[in-house]
């Protein structure tokens, strides 16, 4: 099936090659970022995480969306969903593969990434987080292709992937449970010491990853002879509407505890973030933008008549990605760090390098994206003529 | 007999036959001088025979390493009964004074690059190979 | 590179028995040697801690001591910038102890800053979050770092509450480019390895004092076996009324502070 990557129009190539640059810019910087170690980045002794483990962390809510479309399909026999659900598959994929690659990124000694399997330590999260991830991404590539294939053919799946498919319902939701416990399990730090925070990533994720895939769904209809439909893409609005409140209340549920028993711990963090604290405060307008956004979004897509337009339910979904993005890939990992465990307030800002290796990665995953997506809408097209 | 697409399957072939010899002809003239460790002139026995620091030295500093960094114990007993402090730079190079004439022969041969002296100090270089044969009797530790 | 500790014994018996025949070795059978390499740590705590008398320090204290820790572990001076390595170093009072905010406390402790450093705590929380025990417990309470282990992931760096660990975001060798090494017996750190206050457990090992304690000329670091109800620290304890650093959070810390 792979092959039908290797032949497309000439806006495919275009886009493989537009993305390839962006790759060699970003490998570019890393080999700079690995000769120099990550001095080369904005990160620093108080702010430890940034801009990678942030694209991370956003990146594994994307991937773990993917059950939204699984779930409905398989569980709930919401047949509509039958023709995207790929789509969905594949978006994991992609996504999973940004996150691996955003941790060796981190890495200050990538060479010895493997001491991980070397020295398996199940008291740690991170040794869960890797172990989650790696299966997440291998039951999302065996499930699709398979199905895929299967489709292709015009015969019924093996019955081997009916169980892989129930086992990566719950797994979805345990990729991203397990990275807000990366965070929600340090006694030191106030913004993410919070049991609500693993909810309030899967509702953010929810609502990004069903956003992210009306976006990508409404481009495919644009750039290809395959229409995903008009049903599953209005499906997918409903559940970005309810995903998004839900994070949205989430939130208030956060800001009020913080606010309310008015611990400086927890507070600090929060000042910080949206009103500044010791005269620091970059990230204010952003989070500002972010609320916003979240709150247009919920205005534009709360009613099932403006949802059915096409145009507004565009407009709401790149709200939603934006806002979400802003939250989890900006600020979460910033306003964690900030201000430190001894209350000092060290800005972090990511440098031109860093933004560029962050750059390729993206454009990588949507490298990988962009082929998977061409394998199954070539697949699809071929069955519909 | 007619062998179809010629010019594709000899420009093959010549192409894998130079990149397999690649590092014959890459390296010829280079040849490394042979390896010619010095060791140190008056003292008679390291921590073990020669024969097994000469085959072994590598796990040895390894398992040294783990044992000295992980489970703090430090103290390694040669096979002739004395106690050494189990460390490179402070047990090692007391007596293997310069790592240009002793560990860099071989390693330079074999083109090996250990990581040790990333983080580990080597001896200063002396000066003259004089002074290796200097080289004063290892500390023995208790 | 995998002989284990096993094979490497039986190399090493019988290539000692070939070479004793030839010369007046004392040949030791795999299992002496195996005993022989179980040797006892030199000096034995089983939980190391530290007190750390705030009435006694003095203003030239802080120099000696933090230099005197800098200069035994080679940490490279990367003060100022984003990239600073330290092991111990000085706070305002409302930064060591940021959970007991009083702004009416007596100006002795206001003004005077606290020596900080890893708290060596008896539930760390950076020993339970490393993903390869690259940072561990030892069996004298000292929570280690092995250097040849750590793969830079950080996690420790967010776990802990006392900000006590650093990161090599640059290598630290390009500092000593210049200069000599100070303690050439004790290495360097690599890039893209995280590293804090080990306690002077190489210093230990030999039975001497942490480099901190012997330079505090004043006497105010007292260092000693917690679990050792004679021990000086103990005896210290008993005496005064002591702190520690965000004791709610459950971390134990070895670290006393008295003000």
């Amino acid at each position: 099936m792979l092959e039908r990557a290797l032949v497309g129009p000439k806006k495919y190539w275009t886009g493989l090659i537009g993305l390839l640059v962006l790759i060699g810019i970003g490998a570019g910087c890393y080999f700079l970022q690995y000769q120099k170690g990550l001095t080369i980045t904005g990160m620093g002794r108080d702010v430890s995480w940034g801009f990678y483990i942030a694209q991370f962390t956003f990146l594994v809510g994307v991937a773990a969306s993917a059950v939204m479309l699984v779930l409905p399909y398989y569980l709930h026999h919401y047949k509509a969903f039958g023709k995207i659900t790929i789509l969905g598959e594949f978006l994991a994929v992609a996504a999973v593969s940004m996150c691996l690659m955003f941790i060796l990124a981190d890495l200050g000694r990538p060479m010895r990434m493997l001491n991980v399997l070397l020295y398996p330590t199940p008291g740690s999260v991170l040794f869960w987080d890797m172990t989650v991830l790696n299966g997440y991404l291998f039951l999302n590539i065996i499930i699709g292709w398979v199905i895929l294939a299967a489709e292709r053919k015009g015969v019924a799946p093996p019955a081997f992937v009916k169980p892989l498919i129930y086992i990566s319902i719950p797994w979805a939701v345990s990729i991203h449970t397990v990275t807000a416990f990366l965070y929600c399990g340090l006694p030191g730090r106030g913004y993410w010491l919070t049991a609500i925070l693993a909810a309030r990533f899967l509702s953010s994720a929810f609502a990004a990853g069903p956003s992210l895939l009306i976006i990508l769904c409404l481009l495919v209809r644009k750039w290809s002879k395959f229409d995903p439909g008009k049903e599953p893409i209005q499906a997918l609005g409903t559940i970005v509407t309810y995903a998004i409140i839900m994070n949205v209340f989430f939130f208030f549920l956060e800001v009020f505890t913080v606010f309310y028993s008015r611990i400086p711990e927890h507070m600090l963090h929060f000042k910080y973030l949206f009103v500044g604290l010791h005269g620091h405060g970059i990230y204010v307008p952003w989070m500002w933008a972010a609320i916003i956004l979240c709150f247009v979004a919920i205005a534009l897509l709360l009613t099932r008549k403006a949802r059915a337009n096409e145009k507004i339910l565009l407009a709401g979904a790149i709200c939603v990605f934006l806002g979400t993005w802003i939250d989890k890939g900006m600020g979460m990992i910033a306003g964690g760090f900030t201000p430190s465990p001894l209350e000092h307030v060290t800005e972090y800002v990511p440098s031109a390098p860093e933004l560029f290796i962050t750059l390729g990665v993206w454009a990588t995953g949507f490298l990988v994206l962009t082929i998977l997506y061409k394998v199954a809408i070539s697949v699809k097209e071929e069955l519909a003529s | 007999m007619k062998l179809y697409d010629s010019g594709k399957i000899i420009t093959g072939i010549v192409i894998f036959v130079i990149l397999m010899t690649f590092p014959f002809w890459f390296n010829m003239g280079r040849a490394a001088p042979k390896p010619d460790p010095k060791l140190p002139k008056n003292v008679k026995n390291c921590v073990l025979p020669k024969d097994t620091i000469k085959t072994s030295h590598m796990q040895i500093l390894n398992n040294w390493r783990d044992e000295v960094v992980r489970d703090n114990k430090r103290s390694f007993v040669a096979f002739d009964g004395k106690h050494f402090d189990k460390s490179l730079s402070n047990t090692c190079m007391k007596c293997h004074s310069s790592k240009k004439q002793f560990c860099d022969q071989c390693h330079n041969y074999l083109k090996v690059t250990p990581y040790c002296w990333d983080c580990h100090i080597e001896p200063k270089e002396p000066k003259e190979s004089k002074e290796t044969a200097e080289a004063k009797e290892p500390k023995e530790t208790k | 590179m995998s002989l284990n500790r096993r094979d490497f014994l039986k190399i090493a018996g019988i290539t000692a028995l070939g070479v004793g025949a030839a010369s007046a070795f004392e040949v030791l059978s795999g299992k002496q040697l195996e005993a022989a390499l179980k040797a006892a740590p030199l000096t034995a705590g089983k939980r190391w801690a530290m007190v750390v008398d705030t009435r006694k320090l003095r203003e030239e204290d802080y120099h000696d001591v933090i230099t005197a820790c800098h200069t035994s572990h080679n940490v490279p001076d990367f003060s100022g910038t984003k990239d600073e390595i330290k092991w111990i170093w000085a706070e305002p009072f409302e930064n060591a102890f940021p959970d007991s905010p009083n702004e009416y406390v007596k100006p002795e402790v206001k003004d005077k800053p606290f020596l900080v450093f890893c708290n060596q705590c008896g539930d760390a929380p950076c020993v339970r979050v490393c993903p390869t025990k690259a940072t561990f417990k030892g069996e004298d309470g000292i929570t280690m770092m092995d250097m040849h282990r750590c793969i830079g992931c950080r996690y420790c760096m967010a776990a802990c509450p006392y900000g006590a660990r650093s990161f090599n975001f640059r290598d630290p060798r390009t500092y000593f480019a210049d200069k000599e090494v100070p303690n050439r017996e004790f290495p360097t750190r690599t890039r893209g390895v995280v590293e804090k206050c080990n306690f002077c457990t190489e210093r230990l090992a030999k039975g001497l004092y942490p480099a901190c304690v012997e330079a505090c000329k004043s006497n105010a670091l007292i260092f000693g076996d917690l679990d050792d109800p004679n021990s000086e620290v103990r005896r210290i304890l008993r005496a005064n009324f002591s702190i520690r650093r965000k004791p709610q959070l459950g971390t134990d810390p070895s670290i006393f502070y008295i003000v």
